[in-house]
């Protein structure tokens, strides 16, 4: 029971990096690597905050910042000097590593007895079991967080992004800067992306340097798998689907572990499962138009 | 009234791909003008109106739209005064967004975009109105995805979302050359009747002689990135598509006399 527990409330939690990707993945087409930076880097900062002794609400958020500013640059790099996207978040991803361990002081840094935001959601008054308490306060959070995001791509600035990521031209002759829309994009991602990070890193009692390793591809991998069980759809529904896929691609990874599946092979499976579900719709194509040329 | 002042514009330059796309090319356009850009393939059709749109900067010259300097504008910061409809019905809607999510982006064309919502009721209410008035029966699919939608229907929508706030330039690039021959003409119909009625400045790029012929009021024909021919006024009151046709003949045998052949020629007869 506790370990189903376990499952949900870490698929829950990575659920924001799941939002996260889904913003740079599925509306500006951007498969943005800042993720694995920024995540270690949302954890990283609310670790060091919380240890120097500042309560950790505000930790997070300024963690939540940090990971903003760090999707700004990537955005910066990519829009104002031309540089490849992929290219710019794996300069960014590399120079957060660096920027990472000084935060922390070294490459792995517990929370002893502090309060946390996870502490403080198990104490919560009316719900006697603690783990059960924090899984439904993340719950509720992360529903809020899904709530506020699709009524945000529902304003005049959301409808913005979102044509950004759609129809660039289009959207420029309508007077928007679409760099500036890229760059705010990317800033949201990594600020929902180190969220996740800040969360987790109160929720497993320490922050690591390594811990943002594969990470971008676990939310992409939570993203297809979202898309696939809604069925596409709108904004609205993918935002349900990339929750849904995080907490379900978490708990299938827990049952395989529970299996017997060997740990050191969860992120070749991981990268293995994305490729496949994206050549998936290429192969059936392909595979679709070979069959109209027979006949 | 838009002022272009000898814009030069070099395609790849210093590389074996260089083209001279648009040469030291000036005409001044009144406010209110319908002006026709003909032109064979490559002559600079696009390439003028790509420049006075502002996606990309042109290597020398400058372009003026009612007194302000535009040159050194970004492309997104003068679409507050440019409105265009492209040649690929693709590229002026988003696909993926509904037809009212699209048109609520050209409500706000050129202006800040907040936290508002994007749709309210009013909003739809009045696009219910305009998209009634194309007669296509899409007033009633607004929240359908607008990538559903035939090209004639995107081009229209497209049209009517250029023109939703009143623009000082209207840019159309062969804005009927994807569709077929009858909704390439609705299209037309459409476009002179909101050009008509709001006397849009406008620079209309087409390949058909009869447009050229029935529309505006200004003619200018372009080649190798030079405007040879300006027809205005009663000029091109009574000007036919046989006439235009003569031209272009006109052009095709000096072009058979290229540039170093009729040097050579200068230098021993002349
Ligand atoms: N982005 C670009 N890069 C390089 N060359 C370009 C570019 N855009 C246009 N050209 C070249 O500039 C010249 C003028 O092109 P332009 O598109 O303006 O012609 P056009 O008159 O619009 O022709 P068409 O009737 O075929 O649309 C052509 O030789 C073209 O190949
Ligand atoms: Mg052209």
């Amino acid at each position: 029971m506790s370990l189903l527990i376990g499952a949900l409330t870490i698929g829950l939690i990575l659920s924001l990096l799941a939002l996260g990707m889904f913003i740079s993945f599925k509306i500006y087409n951007f498969a943005d690597i800042t993720a694995e930076g920024s995540i270690t880097l949302g954890a990283s900062i609310a670790a060091a905050l919380i240890v120097s002794g500042m309560n950790p609400l505000s930790a997070t958020l300024i963690a939540m910042a940090g990971g903003f500013v760090a999707g700004t640059l990537t955005g910066i790099i990519h829009t104002k000097f031309n540089i490849n996207g992929l290219l710019a978040g794996i300069l960014m991803m590399t120079a957060l590593y660096s920027v990472n361990l000084h935060i922390m002081g070294k490459s792995n840094l517990p929370l002893m007895s502090q309060q946390t935001l996870i502490s403080l959601a198990g104490d919560i008054g009316f719900i006697p079991d603690n783990d059960t308490a924090v899984l439904l306060v993340i719950l509720a959070f992360v529903a809020l967080t899904g709530v506020a995001l699709h009524l945000f791509f529902r304003t005049n600035l959301g409808t913005a992004m979102r044509a950004t990521g759609n129809n660039p031209q289009m959207i420029r002759a309508l007077g928007v800067n679409t760099g500036l829309m890229i760059t705010l994009g990317l800033g949201m991602a990594n600020a929902l992306i180190a969220l996740s990070g800040a969360i987790l890193a109160q929720y497993q009692g320490f922050a690591d340097v390594q811990m943002g390793i594969g990470m971008m591809v676990w939310g992409l991998a939570s993203v297809i798998i979202g898309e696939a069980i809604i069925g596409g759809g709108s904004v609205g529904m993918l935002i349900i689907g990339s929750i849904m896929g995080s907490v379900i691609f978490r708990l299938l990874v827990a049952v395989a572990l529970r299996l017997g599946m060997n740990p050191n092979d969860l992120k070749l499976i991981t990268a293995l499962f994305v490729f496949i579900a994206l050549v998936l719709p290429y192969i059936t194509k392909k595979m679709k138009k070979r069959g109209v040329e027979v006949k | 009234m838009i002022e272009i002042s000898n814009i030069k514009k070099v395609f790849n330059p210093g590389t074996p791909n260089e083209v001279l796309a648009l040469d030291d090319v000036s005409c001044t356009i009144e406010t209110g003008s319908f002006v026709i850009l003909l032109g064979t393939n490559g002559s600079g059709k696009s390439t003028l109106l790509n420049a006075v749109a502002g996606t990309f900067f042109p290597d020398s010259g400058t372009i003026k739209l009612n007194g302000t300097d535009i040159t050194n504008m970004q492309e997104h910061q003068r679409a507050k005064y440019i409105g265009r409809v492209f040649q690929n019905p693709c590229s002026g809607t988003a696909p993926d967004m509904s037809i009212a999510e699209n048109l609520a982006l050209a409500v706000r064309r050129g202006a800040k975009r907040g936290l508002g919502a994007a749709l309210n009721r009013g909003d739809m209410e009045e696009f219910r109105k305009k998209v009634k008035s194309l007669n296509m029966g899409l007033e009633e699919r607004l929240a359908n995805p607008i990538g559903k939608l035939s090209g004639g229907q995107r081009q229209a929508l497209t049209l009517l979302m250029s023109t939703w706030i009143k623009p000082d330039l209207l840019l159309l690039d062969e804005h009927t050359a994807a569709l077929d021959p009858k909704t390439a003409n609705k299209v037309i119909q459409l476009t002179e009747s909101i050009v008509n009625k709001d006397k849009l400045t406008t620079m209309m790029v087409t390949h058909s002689m009869q447009q050229a012929v029935n529309l505006g009021d200004r003619i200018l024909m372009l080649h190798n990135g030079k405007i040879v021919y300006d027809i205005k006024g009663a000029d091109k009151r009574v000007i036919k598509a046989s006439d235009l046709l003569a031209m272009f003949d006109d052009i095709r045998k000096k072009e058979q006399i290229d540039p170093s052949a009729s040097d050579m020629l200068r230098e021993n007869y002349i």
